[in-house]
């Protein structure tokens, strides 16, 4: 699908460029796709797909540079394994196989370089997903912040799905897998920069039994998906919206959000809906095939906390809006930047 | 979640709404200002302007400390975080404040050591872990924020810490109001007073509002239900022929107001003859400064700032806006060449300035036809 011409102007890379927001896509399209794929008409997806006699392939790679290196629910290893395998289960792909880099800052202590390695055997062994190869490289102390993973992997798509944002259509239902937020609002919280404490652990998993089971369930009626990582479901929706000509109308009561993520979310004045997510997904799914999806998923131990939280509407193009329990209507624009508090 | 959801019941909302309908007088075009940035980000937020009757319009008021932070006191902050051997910490609404050279998370990136800061007592302890090093926080706020800069610099004080400092660019709401009330283009009916400020200073000083220039006030809260209640106790007084101070926030605001803060405000501040307003122009009396007890720890002092003036930008119309002559959208810029994004104007930074609300929330609504 084509889209409309990006220019990159910025001067400098800021952290922005990297929060998964606005200014993360406008320097994918204005200045990475341009060079690297040409003006070939592109889709930007988690996984790219490779024909190969036959088979079509799901390929992707993916970076890890989280801050802490461990939170509750999780670790670096541990996102670098789910976080690829992710990717691959929303372009519809079974993981096949991983690679892994690793990037070491010369200081880093044995001990968590190990942690971290057994939380990469851990995760890719609790998916099912062998980790084949890689590589490592160790960086002047200074130059890195002590440990960076970028994993790539390989998957085999399923023929009996077309996942793609070309493919959705009016009317067609919104369906996210369970609670938004809590990765987001864990490793915020465990910074501890704020005073502020919550039992809420990471989402982090792999995504490809819900992928699989919605396969088996609801092929003919599974149009695109999404993992709506930095930058959140806001993020992912509008993309979708943009990318599908079509408005994304969401009913802001149906949304799950734990008690914990929301107080986090009012007391910082932030959006739940722009906080970032490891372990759940957006599924577009056709109106007949809307029920059996959420059975599907619910019936998936994990998805029990999925709902429909909206619809596909043909108008205002390129929109995601949010209708209130009290009737009013908001817009919900992508991330700008990173998630910034407020002071009062 | 407790105390909240209590305010958010769409019930008791829709009864709410059904009165300021029935009560308001169809042939009178009611502006009611909501002083608070916060006030505007919940009615955006909630969509409370789709629950009220056309004819009550919501203009939305200066109460955003960001947006009212004149272009020059941001170069002059920014021209302390570019020294060398200095940590420049601010609250997390500053990052994306433009100066004329750049906003504060463009310098970070171009390897100035700007930090975000949660509360000021963070940026004392980032002094105190950086014994080395010149720690300056950029503090802004109304009296909501400036009791927790006094304290912060009166245990500098005790600990006696020579490696921090306070660029004070706080606020004052009373003096706001009243530069509003005496604009020759005011056509505000009723005010809608700041909750958390009115939590520090009480309800009383807003008296003169009622007593001289005859408008309603009511202090609210930040949930639609208080939001709604106020509004409905505003049409009320005007349609009774009444102007008095209410408070429907009194599960938070004291009528006498927070006496230990306002003493600490009091020992650590005083008032500035003259502070300039982002839009609003020069308002006398209307700012905090470091008393000369507290000059060691002054920002001013230390790095000798003589006080940037820089013009707005040409065609931005944020003293239009900040007044209610103008709806955001109305602005020249307005999603042209001022985005959220890429603000010209602060009131398109914080998520409470005006035209960050609107373009967030509300500027597809015609799109939509609600």
């Amino acid at each position: 699908m084509k889209t409309a011409k990006v220019h990159f102007t910025d001067s400098c890379i800021e952290l922005a460029h990297g929060a998964g927001g606005k200014a993360s896509r406008r320097l994918i399209e204005g200045l990475l796709v341009p060079y690297m794929m040409g003006d070939k008409p592109t889709e930007l997806n988690d996984a790219a797909y490779v024909d190969a006699d036959g088979c079509r392939l799901a390929f992707t790679a993916d970076s890890f540079v989280v801050n802490p290196r461990v939170f509750p629910g999780g670790s670096i290893g541990e996102l670098a394994v789910n976080g690829t395998i992710n990717d691959l289960a929303m372009g519809g792909a079974k993981p096949l196989a991983l690679v892994t880099t690793l990037i070491l800052e010369a200081g880093l202590a044995t001990s968590e370089l190990e942690r971290e390695v057994a939380a990469i055997a851990k995760a890719a062994q609790r998916a099912g997903v062998p980790v084949v190869g890689g590589d490592t490289k160790v960086v002047e102390h200074g130059k890195a912040d002590g440990l960076f993973i970028t994993t790539a992997g390989i998957g085999l798509t399923d023929p009996r799905v077309s996942l793609s944002a070309k493919n959705v259509q009016p009317g067609d239902q919104v369906i996210l897998s369970g609670p938004i937020g809590d990765h987001g609002i864990t490793v915020l919280l465990a910074r501890g920069e704020l005073d502020l404490e919550a039992d809420l652990t990471s989402d982090t998993r792999p995504l490809w039994p819900f992928v699989s089971a919605l396969i088996e369930g609801a092929a003919p009626g599974l149009r695109w998906l999404r993992d709506p990582t930095r930058g959140g479901v806001a993020t992912a929706l509008n993309e979708l919206a943009r990318d599908a000509q079509v408005a994304v109308m969401l009913d802001e009561e149906a949304i799950p959000v734990r008690p914990a993520v929301r107080g986090a979310c009012e007391i910082l004045g932030l959006d739940p809906l722009h906080i970032a997510n490891e372990g759940q997904f957006l599924a577009i799914v056709s109106p007949e095939y809307a029920d059996i999806a959420l059975k599907t998923l619910r019936s998936v131990p994990g998805g029990e906390d999925a709902q429909r939280i909206g619809e596909i509407q043909a108008e205002p193009k390129k929109a995601v809006l949010a209708r209130s329990r009290y009737g009013g209507t908001r817009m919900i624009d992508m991330l700008i930047g990173d998630p910034l508090p407020r002071i009062c | 979640m407790k105390y909240v959801d209590e305010f958010r019941d769409p019930e008791l909302i829709r009864k709410i709404s059904e009165e300021i309908h029935r009560l308001v007088d169809p042939n009178y075009h009611y502006r009611f200002m909501e002083v608070c940035g916060g006030h505007t980000f919940s009615i955006f937020r909630f969509g409370l302007q789709n629950l009220l009757p056309e004819n009550i319009e919501l203009v939305h008021g200066p109460g955003c400390p960001v947006c009212i932070l004149p272009m020059g006191r941001m170069d002059d902050g920014l021209s302390i975080a570019q020294q060398p051997n200095v940590i420049f910490t601010a609250f997390g609404d500053v990052m994306r404040v433009p100066g004329k050279h750049g906003t504060p998370l463009e310098l970070k990136a171009r390897g100035a050591d700007i930090r975000m800061v949660y509360s000021p007592l963070d940026a004392l302890k980032i002094a105190l872990d950086h014994p080395d090093r010149q720690v300056v926080l950029f503090a802004i706020g109304f009296e909501t924020t400036a009791p927790s800069t006094a304290l912060t610099l009166m245990r500098a004080r005790e600990l006696d810490v020579s490696n921090f400092s306070v660029f004070s660019n706080h606020v004052l709401i009373i003096p706001a109001i009243q530069a509003i009330l005496d604009s020759p283009d005011m056509r505000i009916d009723g005010f809608i007073g700041p909750g958390h400020v009115s939590s520090v200073i009480g309800a009383h000083p807003y008296e003169f509002i009622a007593k001289k220039y005859r408008k309603p006030i009511v202090i609210s809260g930040f949930e639609p239900l208080d939001l709604l209640q106020s509004i409905l106790m505003l049409v009320k007084q005007m349609r009774e022929g009444r102007f008095e101070v209410e408070n429907q926030y009194s599960r938070v605001v004291p009528s006498e107001g927070n006496i230990s803060a306002l003493d600490v405000m009091k020992e650590v501040f005083e008032i500035r003859p003259l502070f300039e307003w982002r839009g609003l122009g020069t308002i006398p009396q209307s700012a905090l400064k470091l008393r000369p007890e507290f000059a060691k720890w002054d920002a001013e002092v230390r790095f000798q700032i003589e006080g940037a003036r820089v013009n707005d930008p040409q065609m931005a119309q944020c003293g239009e806006v900040l007044k209610g002559v103008l709806k955001p959208h109305q602005c020249k810029l307005f999603g042209k060449e001022c985005t959220p994004e890429h603000p010209v104007g602060a009131l398109m930074v914080s998520s409470e300035g005006a035209c960050a609300a609107y373009y967030h929330y509300v500027h597809l609504q015609d799109t939509v036809g609600k």
